[in-house]
């Protein structure tokens, strides 16, 4: 009898003890959670050229080998010149390099939290190297711009191929709506696109343009197809340069556009 | 191992696709400004220019034929000529080799230049046009004629022009007969009047004695039926425009009026009334067979012929209401097309077959629009107090009609004048007319 009371009593301390050392609640205090942050997610672009991190990792190591870091989400913008004859006091030198700061990212709005990548926020972004950065984006204003168009070129390249973004094809379209005189002749139900395969120079130049049907214009019965042609022609003559973006030219080198005048016609 | 190489396949073909796939960007929007098209004045040396002046007692023909060229582009609405002042280059040199540079900096996308001949005493006139933009030649042509033709040289170029620019054939080396007008309102002379396509060289084919209405060119544009009330007596008639010989068309025992040829040329096509009933009747101009194509208790008139032949356009009010029916060319398979608010009527097929334009009176106002052959699709293109009796250019594009103003409370200031309003409804323009002018009639293309 005494003998079971006491493994009986062993088990009961055992089992209390387990519980509190099993269940965390008991123990522990209840986590103090943050508070809910509603994130907006603005969505800007039909796909983004951000590179996945694995990839870019590797890129920013390899730019910090050139010891010259730059980010392209933060491009540097011309920075105040500063007056010799105003040359501020140690106290207010603290206020300028802030006011700097936020000219460096200018995109950065407290009230919004904008999606950014992670290798962003831990390796490209250091506060404590603001002040050299200024400094340098100071003295080679030229020579980073430089930096910066070479980066982006190299990003390009470890790229996938992607179209333009929505605001960079906008802004093409856009153009090459005021140079394309629709002839109004044209009949609406027929099958009247035109298609024209451009190579582009850099700076949106035409080195070469290439109906792909071309073969049609020149066949019986197709006169509304070649006067369709001659104007988009025309139109890409008119508006060249084109309105390329200024990065990722191996993105945008070939480049076709398809002319469908329908729309338009059909009113 | 086999695997290995479908493995290797599968991603050297995706590299493949990715590395050849090109960004494409759809252009579905554009401007509809008019094309700027420099016309520059055709190039005669001094030889041309003093035996033109003694021989013909024409002066600064290249002048004139570019101007002719120039208003007639205007006229489209789809080109916009720009003005000769603008230009830095001389007519010469640059039928020879335009300097594209020169053209484009005065913002013009295609060049007309050319050169005048007096051969023989005949004039040869030669032109070419430029795309300015692509810096190449992309018509040339010449026309040899008598140089009091000069004019329908001019408009002969604007056809070539038109066309190449636009794809569809032009309209301007045409005519059109109308019914010219003078005098107060209730005592109107009117005479069969036959004029170029802008304005020029309008001559009058009858002298005003009898009244006479709707005048239709023969695909030809050789002779012309008309109503005319000869003796009081409303009667179609056919009038042989070169040697002014008219006839009766058939011997109806009443009137006969709305006449019209059919796309042959062989028929004619017309309204006959009689105690208060009007059917649809063609007459073969060969045999002068008369044939009845409708037969029944209303009022069916103003036929018109699809371009192929085999269906006819009317309007009736055998619905209750004056509506548009189309009809098999031998009466049957009736149906009716128009089926809005108010009155259709004056149905006329279009020459590329696709649409049927009309005149409609709904709430008091005119309208002259156009519908597709099915009734589907209609379009008002224009409104206004009175106007009515579309007539199609030859292309299609155009439409020819007139509009009358009201009188003033002293009965004054009626005016009955010729417009036209291309099928956007945008480009909508008087023609100039030497008097009054009423139920035109665009003919075919001169040449072709």
């Amino acid at each position: 009898m005494y003998k079971s009371v006491l493994i009986s009593t062993g088990l009961h301390v055992f089992i209390i003890i387990f519980t509190l050392l099993s269940l965390p609640f008991i123990v522990k205090k209840p986590l103090d959670l943050p508070p809910i942050i509603s994130v907006e997610l603005i969505q800007i672009k039909d796909k983004t050229n951000i590179p996945f991190a694995p990839k870019a990792k590797k890129i920013i190591e390899k730019i910090k080998e050139d010891e010259k870091l730059v980010s392209e989400q933060a491009p540097p913008k011309k920075v105040k010149k500063i007056k010799p004859d105003a040359i501020p006091l140690p106290d207010q030198k603290v206020e300028k390099i802030k006011k700097i700061e936020e000219k460096q990212n200018p995109e950065i709005d407290d009230n919004k939290i904008k999606q950014v990548s992670e290798f962003e926020k831990k390796e490209i972004f250091n506060p404590n190297d603001i002040a050299a950065l200024i400094d340098k984006s100071k003295e080679n204003l030229a020579e980073t711009n430089i930096k910066n168009k070479k980066i982006t070129q190299s990003q390009d390249k470890s790229m996938d191929i992607s179209g333009l973004t929505l605001s960079e094809e906008d802004a093409l379209k856009a153009q090459i709506f005021g140079c394309w005189s629709i002839p109004l002749g044209l009949p609406y139900n027929e099958n009247l696109l035109v298609r024209i395969k451009l190579k582009l120079k850099p700076d949106g130049t035409i080195i070469d343009s290439e109906i792909i049907d071309h073969a049609r214009m020149n066949m019986p019965g197709q006169n509304f197809y070649r006067v369709l042609a001659e104007s988009a022609l025309r139109a890409i003559q008119l508006c060249q340069p084109l309105r390329v973006p200024s990065t990722g030219y191996e993105r945008w080198k070939d480049l076709q556009l398809n002319f469908d005048a329908r729309e338009m016609l059909e009113g | 191992m086999i695997r290995k190489v479908f493995i290797k396949l599968f991603f050297t073909f995706l590299l493949f696709t990715e590395a050849n796939s090109v960004i494409e960007v759809d252009i579905t929007r554009g401007n509809l400004n008019p094309l700027p098209v420099a016309v520059s004045p055709l190039f005669s040396d001094e030889n041309t220019n003093k035996k033109l002046k003694n021989n013909f007692e024409i002066i600064q023909l290249g002048e004139k034929i570019s101007e002719v060229v120039e208003n007639n582009l205007k006229t489209t609405g789809l080109f916009n000529p720009i003005e000769k002042k603008a230009f830095l280059q001389k007519p010469d040199v640059a039928h020879l080799k335009p300097r594209f540079e020169d053209w484009a900096l005065i913002k013009s996308q295609a060049l007309v230049t050319g050169q005048i001949k007096l051969e023989n005493e005949k004039l040869r006139v030669e032109f070419r046009l430029w795309d300015v933009l692509a810096g190449k030649e992309i018509l040339a042509l010449a026309f040899t004629t008598v140089p009091k033709n000069w004019r329908r040289v001019g408009h002969i170029i604007s056809d070539k022009i038109y066309e190449r620019l636009t794809g569809e054939k032009g309209y301007f080396d045409t005519r059109i007969i109308y019914v010219a007008e003078q005098g107060p309102k209730t005592k109107r002379i009117k005479k069969l009047a036959i004029m170029d396509q802008d304005g020029f060289n309008t001559k009058y084919l009858t002298l005003g004695n009898e009244l006479v209405l709707t005048p239709r060119f023969n695909p030809t544009n050789q002779m012309v039926t008309y109503l005319s009330y000869f003796k009081n007596l409303p009667r179609v008639y056919l009038l042989d425009i070169e040697t002014g010989i008219q006839e009766v068309v058939g011997d109806f025992p009443g009137m006969t009026f709305a006449p019209r040829f059919s796309p042959d040329g062989k028929k004619i096509i017309m309204s006959f009334a009689k105690d208060g009933n009007s059917e649809i009747f063609t007459m073969d101009l060969e045999t002068r067979l008369v044939e009845r194509i409708t037969n029944h208790p209303s009022i069916d008139t103003s036929p018109s012929y699809s371009p192929d032949g085999k269906y006819i356009t009317f309007n009736s009010d055998r619905s209750g209401f004056q509506q548009i029916y189309t009809m098999k060319s031998d009466g049957t398979n009736v149906k009716r097309i128009s089926f809005g608010k108010g009155l259709y009527g004056t149905p006329v097929w279009s020459p590329r077959g696709d649409l049927i334009a009309f005149t409609k009176l709904h709430k008091g106002k005119f309208y002259i629009g156009v519908m597709r052959t099915d009734g589907k699709g209609e379009r008002l293109l224009t409104e206004n107090y009175y106007q009515e009796a579309p007539s199609w250019s030859p292309n299609g594009r155009v439409l020819i009609f007139y509009r009358e103003t009201k009188t003033d409370d002293k009965g004054e200031g009626f005016s009955a004048r010729l417009w036209s309003i291309d099928l956007t409804g945008y480009n909508e323009r008087q023609i100039s007319t030497e008097t009054d002018g009423s139920d035109p009639s665009w003919s075919s293309l001169l040449t072709n």
